[in-house]
């Protein structure tokens, strides 16, 4: 009587294989990645046009027409720059923040609730963490994408004036994943989609508005300023207008991207948990 | 130790307090069809996804292939095909894709997934709908669409939960059809099912859940006649006189009486002679039928309950 995991042969080609070499994890998680390339070629035509689209409404209204307005009354609190040249990179990591909230909220409910694609890719040798990891990587193709198309957007309209703006495309890509992850942790364990418009309502639209893309913090009220410095948003707007306009400086570079690596890196290990408990019941 | 494929001893599924599995055992050995039949809420689906490595057990001992369904789930999953119960197909992709995208999950070659989609959508006579959009296939369609999935890793044990429920009378012969062709070519087969008819049709050996634990286990024919009689009478009365009539028919000779509020069903060897025993005590039954026991009585007499409520 031999143990069961051995190799041993019963009857010709019967035999049970020893146990195999486990497949990497990251492997696993290509193959979920490619499964939301193959979802994605349905709807990246739509998709390219509002990435391009996007960027020059803004840019155009907010920051060429209201930024006329802007700085006809003096921008020393901007920095001594134009608003639009303050605006873009802000609204660089606002859309980067838009794309990683969008990503993390429908598309991972439908999964797991509309069309239970999430049950039928478990019952493959994938795992639930690897179901997360491919979709992370997928949003962080996205956002390499929207983000590099943005600041091309943005040159274009002179609102670029460092080459060190190079450096706040890996920064939007990190701060749109620093939402993703702990959001789709979250939106995995719903079970009304109904509840994931409250991340826009009361998460993602004051953000928006409150994280000194359009202004800066300094003025708000002093009181409410640390809330500003807590969200995420805010250290991937800071940091990547400083990287824009040049005067970015390594400790505080360092700072914000510890911040936001944090944050994601939270992100992951909440996700990892409640994909399992969501998947494995 | 054994050879069986898969190999349950005292498994148990519980829910914070509700326990859906309350220690089964069973064996499954290569090449059988074998069959968890109950009602709805019998820990039938619970089994299966414990089976599937998608549920870790809470008490007792599971393998499958010799393997630990927790630390191995990846390597067992690789040879397992499965057919949910609901539908999980991507209704957004078309049939092909399904495949395709389902094939990459196993890490199949591209040029592998193409010849195994054609022989598969062959198989389950979907070639013809390769490029259409899942979403408005019908309920048939996407259950063989889903089978055709379920295969394309080319697994060794496919797992089916309630493969036809929900299915036309036509579709779901068809399934049936192409189920009794997978299990001629080898692949073993589990399924779970509410359908005696299902059962006894496709499986070699079965197991009848009740509450969660086992209440009987053998080929279908073996429980039918352990636990039933070669026929059945069943008898159809005046609801005014239903009770009173049922009580009379103590005095005919069967080995067992079953009083349902619309029938009365004796249990004896021969039901025609059952049937003039009726008539000679001077009652006059509606409609009678005398026919073979099924697994349905067999579900009765081992809960006392029908099968498809």
């Amino acid at each position: 009587m031999a143990a069961p995991a051995q190799p041993r042969g019963p009857a010709a080609g019967l035999a049970w294989p020893a146990r195999p070499d486990p497949v990497p994890a990251w492997n696993f998680a290509v193959r979920q990645l490619r499964f939301w390339l193959t979802d994605y070629r349905r709807t990246w035509r739509g998709s390219i046009i509002s990435t391009v689209l996007n960027p020059l409404l803004y840019l155009g209204a907010m920051g060429l027409g209201l930024g006329t307005l802007v700085d006809q009354h003096g921008t020393a609190s901007l920095g001594r720059v134009s608003y639009l040249i303050f605006l873009a990179p802000g609204l660089l990591a606002a859309s980067a923040m838009g794309t990683g909230v969008g990503e993390s909220t429908y598309p991972v409910f439908g999964s797991v609730k509309w069309n239970k694609t999430y049950q039928a890719a478990v019952s493959s040798p994938l795992r639930p963490a690897d179901l997360f990891h491919g979709h992370l990587l997928f949003v962080a193709l996205k956002l390499t994408m929207t983000s590099a198309v943005f600041l091309a957007v943005a040159a274009m309209f002179g609102a670029i004036t460092s080459p060190l703006a190079i450096a706040a495309l890996p920064v939007a890509v990190l701060t749109g994943l620093a939402f993703t992850a702990p959001i789709e942790a979250w939106t995995v364990t719903r079970t009304k989609d109904t509840s994931l418009a409250v991340v826009y309502r009361f998460g993602m639209i004051p953000l928006f508005l409150f994280s000194g893309t359009f202004f800066p913090v300094t003025q708000l009220p002093v009181w409410i300023r640390p809330i500003a410095y807590l969200t995420p948003l805010w250290h991937g707007v800071a940091l990547c207008r400083d990287l824009c306009l040049g005067i970015a400086t390594l400790p505080s570079a360092l700072l914000h991207v510890g911040y936001l690596l944090v944050v994601l890196g939270a992100g992951i290990i909440a996700g990892d948990r409640s994909y399992t408990r969501r998947l494995y019941v | 130790m054994t050879t069986a494929l898969i190999r349950a001893r005292g498994l148990t599924k519980r829910f914070g307090g509700f326990t859906a599995v309350d220690g089964v055992d069973f064996e499954l050995n290569r090449g059988e069809a074998f069959g968890f039949l109950g009602p709805n809420g019998a820990g039938k689906s619970s089994t299966m996804r414990m089976i599937g490595c998608v549920s870790p057990p809470t008490a007792g001992e599971l393998t499958i292939f010799g393997l630990d369904p927790v630390a191995d789930g990846p390597a067992i999953r690789a040879r397992l095909g499965v057919v949910p119960q609901e539908d999980s197909l991507d209704v957004e992709l078309t049939v092909r894709e399904n495949l395709l995208v389902y094939g990459r999950y196993f890490g199949l070659p591209r040029p592998v997934i193409r010849e195994r989609s054609d022989r598969l959508l062959e198989f389950v006579q979907l070639a013809d709908r390769q490029d259409d959009r899942v979403e408005p296939l019908s309920g048939g369609l996407k259950r063989r669409l889903t089978i055709a999935r379920s295969l394309i890793n080319e697994p060794e044990i496919l797992l089916l939960d309630e493969p036809t429920t929900g299915l036309d009378p036509q579709a779901r012969h068809v399934v049936w059809d192409r189920l009794f062709r997978l299990k001629q070519q080898g692949v073993t087969l589990v399924l779970t099912t509410h359908y005696m008819d299902e059962a006894e049709q496709l499986c070699d050996r079965l197991v009848v859940m009740d509450a969660g634990r086992i209440a009987a286990e053998g080929s279908p024919r073996d429980l039918i006649e352990r636990y039933s009689t070669p026929e059945v009478l069943e008898l159809r009365f005046d609801p005014a006189v239903h009770e009173n009539a049922a009580e009379k028919l103590a005095a005919v000779p069967a080995q067992r009486r079953e009083v349902l509020a619309d029938r009365v069903l004796l249990y004896v060897a021969d039901g025609d002679a059952a049937l003039a025993a009726v008539r000679g005590l001077g009652l006059d039954p509606l409609t009678s039928l005398v026919r073979r026991s099924t697994l349905e009585d067999v579900f009765l007499r081992l809960t006392g309950r029908r099968l498809e409520d």
